[in-house]
């Protein structure tokens, strides 16, 4: 039954920190570079501008950030409720 | 030595060392034939779906592609990253706990009906046939561009390198055969993408040079001087909604593809299982951000040597006499003044530029050494090969597993299993063979069906099977044949033109949403009719809801 309970509140811990990477995911992606593209268009980042930045090279750093972000993450919430392999 | 003889030299050094990892890595059991006995390291598995993922399409034709969509080329960018987000997030970890071997067999057990297995099973074949056919094409057309042979006798040389290293070698074969390629191919595509952008900008890291120099900005000036709409302002070319559509059809669609799926099968653990979706979306990003720098660069190098210019002087180029000349590259002065004119309106325009000449140009219009157009056409066999291979074996063992082994004869000997996966893999490469010699005239459309097929019925089910314990084999089995047949019938209706030969679409689009975005309403259908079934029926049975409680932890369930 502890066990039970752990495992649960394992699987809760793991569900939110997906949620929260999943809210990031989707911001960048749907919010900055598509719903936003062409507001976001008008600031300028370096040679180019926010959004086209975003669009063809930004999204996909930051979706190799959440992975890494996750991982790592994951390996510590692991130790922590003792379910590690 | 000329190119001709260098390309050839290492394409036999690189199908020699293909064919010895083939033999070297020979399969024993099921278990090494199907997941490499679940082995495989985990940077190597990265690098080994990296490979996969980026076929000749990507590695040939993506980065022109985007120099002609500007802006709205992040569809492809996003689309086929961000679904490794998904991927990793949302199933990977969890299918490898599961540890079987395919994905009908997660959706079979998971659901307890050997009916929605064999969907599945279905659904894996159609889609992973539908995507290799493009594949066998590419090889074929790498062949004859660089060694003048046939482009049929180009397809079946292929089949034979790949017979030797998936029939014989099976998981492992190909899983070393593809780290081998991922580094080929990376460095075929990265030379002349750095040359090209310290050529342009000073600056020899592509991304870098795309931020920080203005060329981009540039380009989108000149495009409009000519009347071909912003490089770097959105939906120029295709609409809010479709972008979003399209992106978000291609991401969940990425996460639904069995081939794909399979590879998070073949590591250590579930740990091992998360660090492979992340080496994977390292190596596949090092790809996908040099490519738009290599197109905007590429691009607006042609522009700055093409228009305006004389048509006589243009012609003196070495580089552009060989390009006009297989046909990539035409030119026509329609109004008589000797200078070429590019021009948005097809009556005016005087400069054809066919897409894939974007990467297939570069290292001459950079004046690079030989070996390196060598090396570019041994990258771009090495990305049509190393996907290939991946799909065959996704598409035969949904046969030999799933079909002949888990619902005809469960009984069968390991050696009886082995041999029937074998020789289901070589009835996959003859399949494939066939195709890539008798292309479907609609090879464009049929990767849009293995995406939307894929984002509409599969991945709303492995998903569902992990974080909705309540679901169950009706809500499933409902919900695949929904999601199906909406996606098969719209995108069917939408594309009558190649697919029925009808003389105009029968519906041009859903609510303003094409065909490549439309599996997302399949998708959402899916979702939905599985919970609404799943609610009104029995609950699974208890040892399903236990099995589910395991697959959610990473260490044995105690």
């Amino acid at each position: 039954m502890d066990n039970q309970k752990r495992y649960q509140a394992y699987w809760k811990k793991n569900v939110s920190v997906i949620r929260n990477l999943l809210i990031v995911w989707a911001t960048v992606s749907f919010g900055v570079v598509i719903c936003l593209g062409d507001v976001l268009s008008d600031i300028r980042f370096f040679g180019v501008n926010l959004s086209f930045w975003f669009a063809h090279q930004g999204a996909i750093i930051v979706f190799v950030l959440l992975i890494l972000y996750y991982a790592w993450k994951m390996d510590k919430i692991d130790k922590e409720y003792g379910v590690e392999e | 030595m000329s190119v001709e003889v260098l390309t050839f030299v290492l394409i036999l050094v690189t199908f020699g060392i293909y064919a010895y990892i083939g033999w070297w890595a020979k399969a024993v059991d099921t278990q090494s034939f199907y997941v490499a006995g679940h082995g495989i390291p985990t940077t190597a598995n990265g690098a080994a779906i990296a490979a996969d993922w980026m076929s000749a399409a990507s590695f040939i034709s993506m980065a022109g592609l985007i120099s002609f969509l500007g802006y709205d080329g992040t569809i492809y960018l996003m689309g086929w990253t961000g679904g490794y987000v998904l991927l990793t997030l949302l199933l990977a970890p969890y299918l490898r706990k599961f540890g079987r071997y395919t994905v009908p067999d997660f959706i079979g057990d998971r659901f307890y009906s050997n009916k929605a297995r064999a969907v599945a099973a279905i659904a894996t074949i159609f889609i992973s046939l539908t995507y290799v056919a493009g594949q066998m094409r590419g090889v074929g057309i790498v062949f004859s561009r660089y060694l003048q042979v046939d482009v049929n006798a180009g397809v079946i040389i292929g089949m034979a390198i790949i017979t030797f290293f998936a029939v014989i070698g099976g998981m492992k074969g190909i899983t070393w055969t593809q780290v081998v390629q991922y580094i080929i191919l990376m460095i075929a595509f990265l030379i002349p993408a750095i040359a090209i952008s310290f050529k342009l900008t000073g600056i020899p890291i592509p991304q870098a040079a795309l931020t920080f120099s203005d060329i981009a900005t540039r380009l989108g000036v000149a495009q409009i001087e000519m009347g071909l709409g912003e490089y770097i302002i959105p939906f120029q070319n295709i609409s809010k909604l479709n972008v979003f559509m399209m992106t978000l059809a291609l991401m969940v669609g990425t996460a639904g593809l069995p081939h794909v799926i399979t590879r998070f099968y073949t590591v250590k653990t579930v740990r091992a299982a998360r660090w492979s979706g992340v080496w994977t979306l390292i190596f596949i990003s090092i790809l996908y951000t040099t490519a738009p720098a290599l197109g905007a660069f590429a691009k607006f190098n042609l522009i700055d040597t093409l228009n305006q210019k004389p048509i006589e002087a243009v012609r003196q180029i070495e580089w552009v006499e060989k390009w006009e000349n297989t046909g990539l590259l035409s030119f026509e002065d329609k109004d008589g003044d000797d200078n070429l004119q590019f021009s948005s309106s097809p009556k005016t325009n005087e400069v054809f530029i066919d897409r894939d000449i974007i990467v297939l140009s570069t290292p001459e219009v950079a004046n690079l050494n030989p070996i390196i157009i060598a090396l570019l056409s041994v990258g771009g066999l090495a990305a049509a090969l190393s996907t290939a291979a991946g799909l065959l074996l996704a598409m035969s063992s949904a046969v030999s597993h799933d079909v002949y082994y888990r619902i005809l004869k469960p009984n069968a000997t390991e050696k009886e299993r082995l041999c029937v996966a074998r020789m289901m893999i070589f009835v996959s490469v003859i399949a494939a063979g066939y195709f890539g010699i008798n292309p479907p005239g609609f090879v464009g459309e049929v990767v849009a069906f293995a995406f939307g097929l894929a984002a509409a019925s599969l991945f709303p089910q492995i998903f569902l099977g992990i974080f909705d314990k309540r679901n169950n084999r009706e809500g499933a089995t409902a919900g695949i044949i929904v999601g199906l047949v909406f996606t098969l019938v719209m995108i069917t209706l939408m594309k009558s033109v190649p697919l029925l030969g009808t003389k105009s679409p029968i519906i041009s689009d859903l609510f303003g949403i094409n065909a490549q975005g439309v599996s997302i309403i399949g998708m959402i259908l899916n979702f939905g009719v599985s919970y609404i079934v799943s609610r009104n029926t029995a609950e699974p049975p208890v040892e399903i809801q236990e099995m589910i409680e395991n697959i959610r932890i990473p260490k044995e369930y105690a």
